[in-house]
């Protein structure tokens, strides 16, 4: 049924047209075209929260597109749920792995109302050693996958796609997670499936592996589609050139501030996740008062580790040493071996806005005076709570910062999102710290609300503190930041002028590998 | 010798009543729904049989013991399939807690039972009078040829059929979860919803399926505490509330496995009736050993959450709804 044929008449599995997804007001795809052929290996590329895997779920059935149509093997279909998308012979891989821990993987394989007949183990391993050796996997049918390490699971996601029959796969970001060796194998069993007549979709964001295994990419960016090229007329530059785009003009302050004097030295900082993975490796840097250091990168590459083993709620590896330089009396102090209260107390505040803004920092039930008691609460000398100086300083950053709210007692998960970022921001800031570490600080904000936090911002700033701006946006980062950390898999790739630097520039040190 | 028999007799009628609401609550619990109104729904099914029969009781002049059968098991399925559907309805379509769900169906279903029990006694003629004679001989029936043959006789084959259709239901639950597609399914629906689902599995339907069966299940514990247990009476002492915090705890100690309700079960009855085999008790000291079945729980959770062995925790998505589109 497949046909394997020359590059130019390969036939199309699956076409896109003009899909349309928006999350509340948020859109993740904005009318994108996708062409899809069998025998082929096609590359989605672009950065984190581009869209790509929101347009890969239409898919596979977990989402269902606003508008557009999709056409597979030529006719018009319409995907309702994962088994819509089983029936079109559609499988996708999904970044995070979609198994049972308790279950052997020919449980896991097997799961499914789609497989009819009896339930046979013995044949179920049969048959999943026959498309092992098809395609040259390494699957024990009789494993439990908790014992299985990162890159088994994904073998035996992938042969659990192949035994249901798919001839369409989506992997997303398949090789996040593996080491180069790992990479190569999977690599070299995708081959073999474009071998076989299947088509390929890989969600990447890392141009090497684009180059190497794909016969085209295509682009996406912002939830907009750039364009589609064939891998042997691209180049790392052309890609990147199309992954980040031209540089916007935003007109953010930027102001220089003499005598600047360094606050904190970070040398040696390795942190590694409950997985074992390292996402943080050997990290060396110094900050500045009166400056704000930008980190770049694709999500993911450590952010959150940085920040916290500054803020002392990681634990780091042996060797890693953060050292701060008090400004009153020049004196240096180890942060690692701390508690986070100790360093909170020396002045050095963290507001980090994770991707559900709530997460981390405040609590949703509590109004904004009850959030500002969140870290002061211990201040007070009497056994009764001190309710007075919270809400005074509610009221402040409820005036000073306009925060839009029905009261200081209303509830701040009923606040919109910008709201409750400033709320954030302005309780680190009222604390007047010397080093302030902020995380996504504009992340899903309209524009006129994100200037007012890079104001406040630059005002710390120009007070004399010194801030760390972990950003997504490089137009952002580049106007903002005095200079640009760009980390890359946990390593710093790394340090620019902000106001030198140019976009394809950071956009290459945040892909190098 | 027959002290011994008495208490193992004993520890089978207890245990039979712990063990149906126990395999209902693993069913239950499988899918991923913890259901903590266990006790509430045996109550539902305790009632429910009740009522049924004391109605087919009064309305025939000689009542026909498969009907009387019959009617009661229907009855007590349905009225806590009923109580399982309202679990549902509320944890799994409106996403409410399931543990406040839970329990306040546990207080609802003890309030119905007892309301409806009180009635039927004043129909009855005043307290601790009704008598569903005939549907609980019924239940209590046992084959006269085997129950006679002395001490095996009387610790085998001395009961009536709930006690061996509780065993049966044990061994077919438990080859139903690990040798059946269904099974499998099931598993995964409480293991990992979002994969259950992207493999295809209806989530939906398998959680409503296995909670409204599995309460089902649990209902007939409480059946067969009024048929066989009290011997067709009803007194608003709250004991069914106990033996279903009972089940619930049964659950915990056999690791969410089937077959192994029917030892735990009897051990548990064992322990519970001990104090009456032990000369020299008070009537204080007695209660202490009541205490033994919810001790030995704790022991087997704290064992089973220091080896961490990954087949002895509860299914992974315990307690939490589903809601696919969820970032």
């Amino acid at each position: 049924m497949i046909l394997t044929q020359t590059a130019e008449t390969k036939a199309s599995a699956i076409q896109m047209r003009g899909i349309t997804k928006t999350f509340g007001e948020v859109i993740a795809n904005n009318s994108i075209n996708l062409d899809i052929r069998y025998g082929e290996v096609l590359s989605l590329l672009g950065e984190n929260g581009s869209g790509k895997t929101t347009l890969m779920n239409m898919l596979s059935g977990i989402y269902f597109p606003d508008a557009g149509e999709i056409l597979v093997n030529g006719e018009p279909v319409i995907i309702r749920s994962p088994k819509d998308a089983f029936d079109l012979k559609i499988g996708m891989i999904h970044q995070h792995f979609k198994l049972v821990d308790v279950f052997t993987a020919a449980e896991n394989i097997t799961l499914g109302s789609q497989q009819k007949g009896r339930y046979d183990k013995k044949e179920v391993a049969r048959r999943v050693r026959e498309i092992c050796s098809k395609y040259g996997f390494e699957v024990n049918p009789e494993q439990k996958v908790y014992t299985m390490t990162v890159s088994q699971k994904q073998t035996l996601e992938i042969v659990k796609v192949l035994y249901g029959g798919a001839d369409i796969l989506i992997l997303d970001e398949p090789t996040a997670v593996l080491t180069l060796q790992e990479t190569e194998k999977l690599f070299s069993v995708i081959r073999n499936m474009r071998a076989d007549g299947k088509a390929i979709v890989i969600i990447t964001h890392k141009l090497n592996e684009v180059l190497a295994v794909s016969d085209r990419v295509s682009i996406l960016r912002h939830g907009e589609y750039i364009d589609t090229v064939n891998t042997k007329d691209a180049t790392e530059a052309s890609l990147t050139e199309m992954m980040v785009g031209k540089k916007i003009a935003l007109n953010i302050t930027r102001d220089d501030i003499p005598n600047k004097e360094k606050r904190l030295s970070v040398k040696h900082l390795s942190v590694m996740s409950p997985e074992g993975v390292k996402v943080l490796d050997d990290i060396n840097f110094d900050l500045y008062s009166g400056e704000i250091l930008g980190v770049a990168g694709i999500s993911g590459c450590g952010q959150k580790e940085l920040l916290e083993s500054i803020a002392g709620l990681q634990k780091t590896e042996a060797g890693a040493s953060i050292l701060y330089y008090d400004a009153s009396d020049a004196a240096e102090k180890q942060l690692i071996g701390t508690n986070p209260k100790q360093i909170r107390n020396l002045g050095i505040h963290l507001s980090f806005v994770p991707e559900d803004r709530l997460g981390m920092g405040l609590i949703g039930s509590m109004g904004m005076t009850g959030n500002m008691m969140l870290k002061n609460y211990a201040d007070g000398k009497s056994l009764f709570l001190d309710r007075k100086q919270p809400k005074d300083l509610a009221e402040k950053i409820r005036e000073e910062l306009e925060v839009v709210t029905p009261g200081i007692q209303t509830p701040v998960r009923r606040l919109s999102g910008g709201n409750v970022q400033k709320v954030l921001v302005g309780r680190e800031i009222a604390a007047s710290p010397a080093v302030l570490l902020t995380a996504y600080a504009v992340r899903g904000l309209d524009i006129n609300t994100s200037y007012t936090i890079y104001n406040l911002l630059n005002e710390q700033k120009k007070s004399g503190v010194a801030v760390v701006y972990v950003g997504e946006d490089l137009d952002v980062l580049l106007e903002l930041c005095d200079r640009i950390l760009v980390l890359c898999g946990g390593a710093v790739s790394g340090i620019v002028d902000g106001r030198t630097a140019t976009k394809e520039q950071v956009g290459a040190l945040m892909i190098k590998r | 010798m027959s002290s011994l028999i008495s208490l193992l007799q004993a520890a089978i009628y207890f245990g039979t009543v712990i063990m149906l609401g126990s395999l209902g609550e693993i069913l239950t619990e499988k899918s991923g729904n913890l259901n903590l109104g266990v006790p509430g729904i045996m109550y539902l099914g305790a009632i429910a049989s009740l009522t049924g029969s004391f109605f087919y009781e009064r309305a025939v002049e000689h009542p026909n013991p498969v009907v009387c059968v019959l009617i009661a098991i229907l009855c007590a399925f349905l009225a806590s399939a009923l109580g399982g559907l309202i679990y549902s309805f509320l944890t799994i379509t409106l996403r409410a807690n399931q543990n406040v769900t839970g329990l306040a169906l546990t207080i609802f279903g003890s309030g119905v039972g007892n309301f409806f029990g009180g009635s039927l006694n004043k129909l009855a003629g005043g307290v601790g009078q009704i008598s569903v004679s005939s549907t609980s001989a019924a239940f209590r029936a046992n084959i006269p040829a085997l129950a006679g043959l002395g001490v095996v006789g009387d610790v085998l084959f001395s009961y009536g059929f709930l006690v061996y259709l509780a065993i049966a239901a044990a061994i077919v639950l438990q080859w139903v979860l690990h040798h059946t597609r269904v099974g499998l399914n099931l598993r995964a629906v409480g293991e990992n919803p979002a994969t259950a689902d992207a493999a295809g599995i209806h989530v939906t339907k398998y959680k409503y399926l296995a909670t409204c069966i599995g309460s089902g299940i649990v209902g007939l514990g409480g059946l067969y505490y009024v048929m066989d247990y009290t011997k067709g009476t009803w007194a608003n002492d709250g004991a069914i509330e106990g033996l279903g915090w009972l089940a619930v705890a049964l659950v915990i100690f056999t690791t969410w496995k089937p077959i192994q309700t029917v030892p735990g079960a009897y051990l548990f009855g064992i322990l519970y009736w001990m104090n009456y085999y032990i000369p020299g008790l008070t009537r204080y000291s007695q209660e202490i050993f009541k205490m033994l079945p919810y001790v030995i729980t704790i022991v087997v959770l704290i064992f089973t959450s220091l080896r961490k062995k990954k087949e002895n925790q509860p299914p992974a998505n315990l307690g939490l709804a589903y809601f696919r589109e969820e970032r």
